[in-house]
């Protein structure tokens, strides 16, 4: 991989020094930093790393759901996966959420491909981005009632009746 | 053809049998509106993945579909009379997939190519239809993730088959109406009647 024009760690001081406390949480898995917000203020944060003169965040990779049944009060986490183009380096911002209220704001203002992105993550983890122009399924079946990638859903087609647990060791 | 014998003398002088002349054969009209049938299937492919492919393939001059009279791929449902579903059915696709059986006129047969039509294959999800006979009747069948070319000839020969030995009867019938209503289908054929 060819080098960064900024680390990890002036990406962190940069955050802190602006967000303080905020910055709840750091790490470095595989050398990406990822850091933790409170889900109030995930617009803010992710609209500082884009606007900065220094960080230049200007493209949004992803945004993705994670389900941890067992962290009670803190269940569901949006992660969103930022990429400076510029300055040729990557980090995650976290931010996790109630799974009776899950509810972040929209980054669709600061990035039109967050429009698509949020649509999916509402449509497999019920994440209300609020805000968002046009929040409606988008991949599965309008008639789902459901949220299929919360862990208490079973992956498999509950109708199916071929298959014998049996056999597939199960 | 009804042989015709014109005995000829030749110069050895032993009259041999040629035939000529029109002819005529006997034969029902269901056999030979089956076989006119049977040999002349405008096939609609419904590929959705990996089956297409090899759906693809059986097209290609190698293994030539042409050769059964399928010269032609209708992609207007309304002039097609078998409907080729090679490839997985998401559900989100069901209504389209009965949408374009319903737009196909009678006589039609239906042919579903490789395990993930026919039954959802290993996709054993949420997100995807377990066997499309549980949205739209199916003739045949065909194994394989993906099948063989020679595979999709098979079957598509024994739609032929099907074609071909079919009693000008059953569209009207009540067993084919049971069948349809079966699947919530509207049967117009019968209405006309």
């Amino acid at each position: 991989m060819s080098k960064s024009k900024i680390t990890n760690e002036q990406l962190l001081s940069e955050l802190q020094a602006k967000f303080g406390d905020a910055i709840l949480q750091s790490s470095q898995p595989y050398g990406m930093l990822n850091v933790y917000v409170p889900a109030d203020r995930t617009h803010e944060v992710v609209e500082f790393l884009q606007k900065s003169e220094t960080l230049k965040m200007n493209y949004l990779t992803n945004i993705a759901g994670i389900h941890y049944p067992e962290d009670k009060g803190k269940e569901l986490v949006v992660v969103y996966q930022l990429h400076s183009l510029v300055n040729n380096i990557r980090m995650r911002v976290k931010a996790t959420l109630p799974i009776e209220k899950p509810e972040v704001q929209t980054i669709t203002d600061l990035y039109s491909g967050a429009n698509w992105m949020e649509r999916e993550t509402y449509d497999f983890f019920g994440i209300i981005f609020k805000g968002h122009p046009n929040l409606k399924k988008i991949l599965n079946m309008e008639e789902q009632d459901y949220f299929p990638m919360r862990k208490e859903y079973p992956l498999e087609d509950p109708t199916r009746e071929d298959k014998d647990n049996r056999f597939f060791g199960r | 053809m009804g042989k015709v014998n014109v005995t000829v003398e030749t110069e050895s002088g032993v009259p041999t049998y040629s035939y000529a002349g029109g002819g005529f054969k006997l034969t029902k009209l269901d056999k030979i509106i089956g076989a006119a049938r049977a040999n002349s299937l405008w096939p609609l492919p419904f590929a959705t993945s990996c089956c297409g492919i090899a759906y693809m393939a059986t097209m290609g001059p190698n293994y030539d579909l042409a050769r059964f009279g399928m010269e032609r791929m209708s992609f207007s449902p309304r002039q097609a009379d078998l409907l080729i579903v090679a490839g997985t059915i998401a559900k989100k696709l069901v209504p389209v997939l009965r949408q374009v059986y319903e737009q196909m006129a009678e006589p039609k047969w239906v042919l579903s190519v490789g395990a993930c039509a026919s039954s959802g294959g290993f996709f054993d999800t949420y997100s995807v239809l377990q066997g499309i006979d549980r949205v739209i009747p199916v003739d045949v069948y065909v194994p394989g993730c993906p099948p063989r070319p020679e595979q999709i000839l098979d079957g598509v020969m024994n739609i032929q088959k099907l074609a071909k030995s079919e009693s000008l009867r059953r569209r009207y019938s009540e067993e084919y109406k049971h069948l349809l209503s079966k699947y919530n289908i509207e049967n117009d054929i019968n209405e006309q009647k």
